[in-house]
């Protein structure tokens, strides 16, 4: 009993980073209609460019902020120099050039940093908290970075005009142009605000997975099926998927199936929804009279 | 004093011309109305207007030449359009999509006092001011359309067929209401509309269209009086 507790426990420590994966994921597809599978690489490099930073001698928290805001820049500027261009392009070409990106941040990081797996540093004490053994620090801190992240996106989108915005401009862009809302920045920034995101996923996890070019693809693979899961075109309903495959991954991971083929529930769970219930299980369902 | 002046308008979907070197002129403070069959290119020049398309020809608004801003910008400089199908932001609220009428305008205190007086001109939109703006019928659809357009504070208003699809009963108090508004507001209206009757009686100026171009033009009584129009565009 006492193991299950520390699996779901676990669970939901890992579950709140695909939870943000997820989010960054369904942020763009609202906007797009796309999935974006470079949505991990680009939280590995940002992970990356934190790790630079501390090593140059800056404090957690201050590169932590700074990497948010670089993740945000870089966002935006992916958006502006290489998916819009290719706005109009059919669907398989803008899928080529997410790829493309993947491929090449990829590849990037690992010309820059080398594939040695490097350790980054976690911002929680290493001994346990308040007496609970159940989690470890880091893992109850990401939970409540993620937690605080989830937030502030929610307010956001939920309470501000530009959050209003952006929301319009991903549903309805004609309308949106013509109460005077410049579509393409809101577009940028979504891309901005997703990346920046993910940057957070990106150190909160890499303490546990390690610093590694292909750090990411598992976890995003995961991400994928927390976004089915709930819905792809439903941010809430991706964060509680996320919640829902940590602590599936885990418990199945540690009592039927073992650790070794764990990624396979994520494949499983995807194909699963899709067979299913592709519009997920908070997703609306979508009608065309044709 | 003219606010819109329109001249030797051309437009085009791909190959299909649709506006032939249209002009036309909308007065400050007046309503003027396009009228004309299915296909004659009404929707497309207020669109144009917009620049919603690409066009050819001269768009004047204030005296300044706008036809080569961006929409954005237009919208900006006080043009609210009310769009064929009604635009609505069908996934958000009806105050959600009030306040993205509102959302150039930088007066927060003023844009809140707009919100009431639209809900003054439509208290249906009141009552459902908290319910997705997609399960509201087509009638409550148009009035959240015309009120998105006004919580602009516009100095001209395109409304594109907002008659349509709406009860007989519906039509009247709408038009009622469009008329309170230029009123009230001070508010220019350029109307589109394939119920003549309808638009003639609310316009004081008004423009014929067939196949992209403006065949006559007059006052909406010179109009109302001419043996074709009456003919063809009010069966009587």
């Amino acid at each position: 009993m006492e193991q299950a507790l520390h699996q779901i426990l676990d669970g939901l420590a890992t579950g709140g980073i695909y939870a943000s994966l997820a989010l960054a994921l369904v942020m763009i597809y609202q906007a797009t209609h796309l999935v974006n599978f470079a949505q991990g690489e680009m939280a590995m490099f940002s992970t990356y460019i934190a790790w630079t930073l501390i090593n140059a001698g800056m404090g957690y928290w201050p590169a932590f902020a700074l990497t948010v805001a670089i993740a945000f820049v870089f966002g935006v500027l992916i958006e502006r120099i290489i998916v819009r261009p290719v706005e109009n392009a059919p669907v398989l070409a803008v899928v080529v050039v997410f790829i493309a990106l993947l491929v090449i941040l990829n590849s990037l990081a690992g010309w820059i940093y080398t594939y040695t797996i490097k350790t980054f540093p976690s911002p929680f004490p290493k001994d346990p908290v308040l007496g609970i053994h159940y989690m470890s620090p880091h893992e109850m801190g990401a939970i409540a970075v993620t937690l605080v992240v989830l937030l502030l996106v929610f307010l956001f989108f939920r309470f501000t005009p530009l959050g209003l915005a952006m929301r319009a401009a991903a549903q309805n862009p004609v309308s949106s142009r013509l109460v005077g809302i410049r579509v393409g920045w809101m577009l940028a920034l979504g891309w901005g605000l997703a990346a920046a995101i993910g940057s957070v996923a990106g150190m909160m996890i890499a303490p546990v997975v390690y610093l590694d070019p292909n750090m990411m693809s598992g976890i995003l693979l995961y991400a994928f099926a927390a976004a089915l899961l709930g819905g792809i075109d439903n941010p809430g309903g991706a964060v509680l998927g996320g919640f829902i495959v940590g602590v599936l991954e885990n418990l199945l991971g540690a009592f039927v199936i073992g650790n070794e083929l764990k990624l396979a529930v994520a494949l499983v769970l995807i194909i699963a929804v899709l067979l299913i219930k592709p519009s997920g299980f908070f997703g609306r369902v979508h009608v065309t009279r044709v | 004093m003219a606010l819109l002046e329109v001249s030797g308008l051309h437009a085009a979907y791909g190959e299909v011309r649709v506006l032939h070197g249209l002009s036309f002129v909308t007065e400050k403070g007046g309503i003027t109305a396009l009228l004309g069959a299915n296909g004659a290119g009404k929707t497309t020049t207020l669109r144009a207007v917009c620049a919603m398309l690409r066009t050819e020809g001269e768009i004047r608004f204030d005296g300044e030449r706008i036809e080569r801003r961006p929409t954005e910008d237009i919208v900006r400089r006080g043009i609210a359009h009310v769009p064929d199908g009604r635009g609505t932001f069908l996934h958000l609220t009806t105050e959600e999509n009030l306040r993205l009428g509102a959302y150039t305008r930088k007066d927060r205190a003023a844009v809140a006092a707009d919100l009431e007086r639209v809900y003054g001109y439509f208290p249906r939109l009141k009552e459902r001011r908290r319910q997705q703006a997609g399960t509201l019928s087509g009638g409550e659809q148009q009035m959240l359309a015309v009120s998105r357009a006004l919580m602009l504070r516009p100095k001209l208003m395109l409304l594109d067929e907002p008659s349509f699809g709406l009860a007989p009963l519906l039509v009247k108090e709408l038009f009622q209401i469009l008329r309170e508004i230029k009123e009230r507001e001070g508010v220019s209206l350029l109307l589109v509309e394939q119920n003549a009757a309808l638009a003639l009686e609310l316009a004081d100026h008004a423009y014929l269209i067939e196949t992209g171009r403006v065949v006559l033009s007059g006052s909406a009584a010179e109009l109302r009086r001419d043996e074709g129009v009456r003919r063809a565009y009010l069966g009587y």
